[in-house]
């Protein structure tokens, strides 16, 4: 039994949680593109004003949501786009110790590619100079320009020796499943500099946003990830990513992370039938998975009843051990870190969840 | 937990005589040729004198291990499940069953010429009529259809629909528009038109991608991934509000797993939870439309190593109406429908083994 009873009603207890780290944070580009404006070169400044962003359309659907309207700061800027509110209103109440930053920004999406690598590079040379310099809690994730991985692993490079970089993203939707060996060249920069991916759902709209076509509405947008994810994880197995990067990690940010005992169940069987197509394999799908993906609480799995989430986290086995917290502050559906979870965690499973899980990962101490 | 059978289901006091229903077996085109008697002379003159062949796409690679069971090779070209004897053999009177459901997976889908989807998709279920229906009682299909064309699709249903060995509408699950999306209302009006179930079946060959990122390597991530294909569909149709323009409309999901149900349907309920204003129509918790309106058949099992958790991911499906025993001949699995059927109540069991299927299809 990893955890146990449920929450109870009204009885408050004191906050004994210890200091947390944040695996899905974001820093909100006041003004979207014109926030990287500074840190563009006079060419790519041009371009903006002329041409401006480029991307694969229809991705964006009525929501009736915006960000948190608590997180909104009084500058007036934009939710999650000041430094010092996020300090003021996020990371000194909630004891954040680490707050991983993950920018929403247009670089990953461009179809013009060499735009795409200027605004990667503008968008991480921002991260330094106003969030990563200013506070020393905050580590950041690489934006590359994923669909043209020659010129993302020239931005690895660029920021591998400066280890407040701890991640590589990719958008949740690539435009090639994440196995393909189109991406393999940014793995191996991944690999030799220590750096893992992660896969942050939403995002680039290169194709429809399910297997099944373009959906209507937000809501069937909002539990796509879900599958995406999958999809993009089945690829990276079947592909033998792992086998040849052996010690890359995934981390799967804001996808939900009910589906992945079933997911293992299913590759499992098939695997034993069709394991003539890919020999390259050499352990069951799952085992994979157990080694090499990493899954964030947000949006937090609310079972019909709350014993199922304890059944979940048998079911998860050792991926228990992979399970980051993260708030997804300050969008709309963000997890409050003291109210996120439908049951109590047992002492040491809060505090694996909360804070050794990501230490260990992203080797904070 | 409200039945809304979309036929009368039969006297609960009398025992049924139906004990076992097989809610997913294949009929398999064995050639194009097979359709020559219920093609025009224009399209057998297409396919004798030119390179076109009718649909040659296919969701199961003739040789893969996982389309066919050992005992159902063939000697000749015929592929296996081709074969109505072969059926009855190895199936009907071997499993003692006394209803089997074919599902026709001939991918329709993949011709974008309009004339030709719709000759094909008469012919095939005329084809069905007299080859299947027509020759072992024990036999209903699915109406194959040009779902690419809704309106023609919905004239095909209106053309067979009255056949009473026709139960239910063939819809694969890769689509070029999801299932639920306006452009297929036509098609939802002739399914509750003509009192049939929705039957969205493994593959299809839409000529979109089959992932949200795009077009995988190998069989086997698309194998798997039909799961998150199904998952997206059952999406759109409770969020465009199939369920609620269409109140006895029911859908049956073949082949495709059922133990990411429960997890699955958290999220979608949070969702709904969150986003509902943005679906007014949409009254009910979606985990509620799937328990009322959704049937799932359950081979593959999909089931983990361990009985406790694979009754756990049963349970979290939250209700004993939504499984159908299907052995999905001749396609080969690791499990037998044994380990669900004996690891469950014998109440259960007998959901499964009839109860469900008797009551979405009328079978009394």
């Amino acid at each position: 039994m990893v955890a146990t009873a449920e929450r109870p009603g009204t009885t408050a207890a004191p906050l004994v949680r210890p200091a947390l780290i944040d695996c899905d944070l974001h820093n909100e580009l006041h003004g979207d593109v014109w926030a990287l404006v500074p840190y563009l070169s006079e060419r790519w400044r041009r371009h903006v004003k002329t041409m401006g962003t480029r991307s694969p359309s229809g991705g964006f659907y009525p929501r009736f949501m915006d960000h948190r309207a608590d997180a909104r700061p009084p500058s007036g800027r934009r939710a999650g786009s000041d430094v010092a509110f996020t300090r003021e209103n996020y990371l000194d109440p909630c004891r954040v110790a680490y707050g991983i930053l993950i920018p929403l920004s247009p670089a990953a999406g461009q179809q013009n590619l060499e735009f795409g690598a200027a605004l990667a590079t503008a968008c991480n040379d921002w991260q330094v100079a106003e969030w990563l310099d200013p506070e020393p809690r905050l580590r950041a994730s690489i934006v590359i320009p994923v669909e043209a991985p020659d010129l993302a692993v020239a931005e690895i490079r660029r920021r591998a020796t400066d280890r407040r970089f701890v991640q590589v993203q990719f958008t949740g939707r690539p435009h090639e499943p994440m196995g393909r060996r189109k991406y393999w060249p940014i793995y191996e920069a991944c690999e030799e500099f220590g750096l893992h991916v992660i896969s942050h759902a939403f995002g680039s709209y290169g194709n429809p946003l399910t297997g099944a076509g373009w959906p209507s509405f937000y809501l069937e947008d909002h539990v796509g990830p879900a599958q995406a994810m999958q999809a993009n994880l089945v690829s990276m197995v079947t592909e033998g990513v792992f086998e040849r990067f052996p010690s890359l990690q995934v981390v799967s940010v804001e996808n939900g992370m009910g589906w992945l005992p079933s997911l293992g169940w299913r590759m499992d069987a098939a695997w034993s039938l069709l394991r003539e197509e890919v020999p390259h394999l050499s352990m069951p799908p799952s085992a994979y998975l157990e080694r090499h993906v990493w899954v964030t609480t947000q949006p937090m799995e609310e079972p019909h009843h709350p014993h199922q989430f304890v059944q979940l986290l048998e079911q998860l086995g050792p991926l228990v051990d992979h399970v980051l917290f993260a708030s997804d502050y300050p969008h709309w559906d963000a997890d409050q870190p003291d109210a996120a979870f439908p049951i109590h965690l047992t002492p040491e499973l809060e505090r694996k969840v909360y804070f050794e899980n990501a230490a260990r990962l992203y080797g904070l101490g | 937990m409200i039945e809304t059978a979309s036929r009368p289901p039969s006297d609960a006091s009398a025992p049924s005589t139906i004990k076992l229903v097989d809610a997913d077996v294949h009929a398999v085109v064995p050639s194009t040729e097979a359709l020559f008697p219920y093609l025009s002379g224009h399209w057998r003159e297409h396919v004798q004198a030119t390179m076109f062949k009718g649909p040659v796409e296919n969701s199961y690679p003739r040789f893969a291990p996982t389309t066919w069971r050992p005992g159902t090779e063939t000697s000749g070209s015929a592929p296996a499940g081709s074969d109505l004897g072969a059926l009855q053999r190895d199936v009907l009177d071997a499993d003692g069953v006394d209803v089997a459901i074919l599902c026709c997976t001939y991918q329709i889908d993949s011709l974008h010429n309009p004339d030709a989807a719709v000759a094909f998709s008469q012919a095939t279920n005329d084809w069905l009529v007299a080859e299947w229906l027509d020759r072992d009682p024990r036999l209903r299909a699915g109406i194959v259809v040009p779902i690419q064309l809704p309106e023609l699709a919905a004239r095909e249903i209106d053309r067979v629909g009255g056949h009473p060995g026709f139960v239910q509408v063939a819809l694969p699950a890769r689509t070029t528009f999801p299932l639920g999306n306006r452009i297929h209302a036509p098609i939802w009006e002739a399914i509750a038109r003509n009192h049939l179930v929705g039957a969205i079946h493994f593959g299809g060959a839409p000529g979109t991608p089959p992932t949200p990122s795009g077009w995988s390597s190998y069989y086997f991530e698309e194998y798997v991934g039909m799961a998150h294909v199904v998952q997206s569909q059952v999406v759109s149709l409770i969020t465009e509000g199939v369920f609620d323009l269409h109140p006895d409309v029911r859908v049956a999901v073949l082949e495709s797993g059922f133990t990411w149900i429960g997890p699955f349907l958290w999220r979608f309920d949070k969702e709904w939870r969150n986003l509902r204003r943005l679906v007014p129509w949409v009254r009910r918790a979606p985990s509620e439309y799937v328990r009322d309106h959704l049937r799932f058949t359950i081979q593959p099992l999909d089931a983990p190593a361990s009985d406790a958790h694979f009754l756990e991911a049963i349970d979290q499906i939250g209700s004993d109406n939504v499984l159908m025993y299907a052995s999905d001949y001749p396609h080969r699995h690791v499990s037998s429908p044994a380990r669900l059927l004996d690891l469950v109540t014998p109440g259960l069991a007998e959901r499964i083994r009839s109860g469900n299927a008797r009551d979405l299809y009328g079978l009394h």
